[in-house]
């Protein structure tokens, strides 16, 4: 099979895939040669880390892509609320956190929309 | 579903443990909230994947080779519009810069004695956002030299649980109910934020938190593609300066 017209899908894949994403991590490695787990260089990345992931979750409820953006938002905002209340109910227990939450977002979507 | 507390002291396990047992205890310890939400996002991966006309094999060799699931997503997505290969490596690779501030916040847990430069190479393939996560997690309450074998024995676990996860999504694909598609996509971001929650250690993982969840948005509208690279800098960087100046204060 070919992809992009020309290429044999796995040579396409290979670097689209793999050399689109490896250099990004090998570069971390050698960025992160001298820094001490201690040092607050790192406290920043770690930071700047966190935030990144936080902006990728907004992204991920409030613009989704495939099924879930099929969902209405109320109920998609909804259901990332109950989810973080029934964590913080159940004493900051995360699968019970990543479970409420996904029961009311497939509960609405039977039920109520 | 076992939970390892917010900040573990060492386990058990770790007295006097070979880098072998270390291992085997990643494997075994792996299997948790994070491997169930992993195991049903990577089978919406393979059902997209089949969608698109991937191959079983195509399909499980890029979750072996990305190991990260927007750029598979995008990886696949591009190939479905027929792009060519500098259009497709271009759209992944931007999906693919968070994992550079990921990779230098995790290495420096993961050098000790005895870690090659080859083995941190090798490491580094396993990082993306939830093995960041447990990464930091997990790895802090360790013994310094068993951390890098227990983490290549816990990717080594989700990496299987993965490929195995994307071929079931690719045998069950259009057989899922819409409804519940829209289930498996919604575990990975309340995962990720419940997590970075229970893992935030102090005040500025919390402001870091609150500040990319409120400005990732908009910059997603004002600069797609680059939008999470600028969030985690302008979010990380105010988090992190709010709190030096706190600790500055006599």
């Amino acid at each position: 099979m070919t992809f992009g017209g020309e290429f044999p899908s796995y040579l396409f894949l290979l670097i689209a895939g793999f050399g689109a994403t490896a250099p990004w991590r090998f570069l971390g490695v050698v960025l992160a040669r001298n820094l001490d787990i201690d040092s607050e260089l790192l406290n920043w990345v770690r930071a700047v880390s966190t935030a990144l992931v936080a902006g990728l979750v907004a992204r991920m409820v409030l613009f989704p892509v495939g099924a879930l953006a099929g969902v209405d938002p109320v109920l998609r905002v909804g259901a990332f609320g109950c989810g973080v209340l029934t964590f913080f109910v159940a004493r900051r227990n995360l699968g019970a956190g990543v479970a409420g939450g996904t029961a009311v977002l497939l509960a609405g979507q039977y039920v109520v929309w | 579903m076992p939970d390892s507390p917010n900040k573990p002291p060492a386990p058990q396990w770790a007295d006097d443990a070979t880098a072998r047992r270390a291992f085997w205890c990643g494997v075994r310890f792996a299997p948790s909230t994070p491997a169930v939400v992993l195991f049903a996002t990577f089978i919406g991966f393979g059902a997209l994947a089949q969608a698109t006309g991937f191959s079983p094999a195509e399909a499980v060799f890029t979750t072996l080779i990305v190991w990260a699931l927007p750029g598979q997503v995008v990886l696949v997505d591009e190939v479905a519009k027929g792009a060519g290969l500098v259009t497709a490596a271009f759209a992944v690779t931007l999906t693919a810069i968070r994992l550079l501030p990921l990779t230098v916040s995790l290495m420096p847990w993961l050098r000790g004695a005895g870690v090659s430069r080859p083995l941190q190479f090798l490491m580094s393939h396993f990082i993306a956002v939830t093995v960041w996560i447990e990464g930091h997690r997990r790895l802090p309450g360790l013994p310094a030299h068993l951390r890098a074998p227990y983490f290549l024995g816990m990717a080594s676990a989700f990496l299987v649980l993965n490929l195995v996860a994307t071929l079931i999504g690719f045998l069950v694909a259009g057989r899922v109910p819409v409804e519940v598609a829209a289930g498996l996509l919604f575990l990975t971001p309340i995962y990720f934020l419940l997590s970075l929650i229970a893992s935030a250690r102090g005040r500025v993982d919390l402001m870091a938190l609150a500040l990319g969840f409120a400005i990732g948005p908009p910059l997603f509208v004002l600069m797609p593609g680059f939008d999470l690279l600028a969030t985690g800098l302008i979010g990380g960087t105010i988090a992190y300066g709010a709190s030096a100046r706190r600790k500055a204060r006599p």
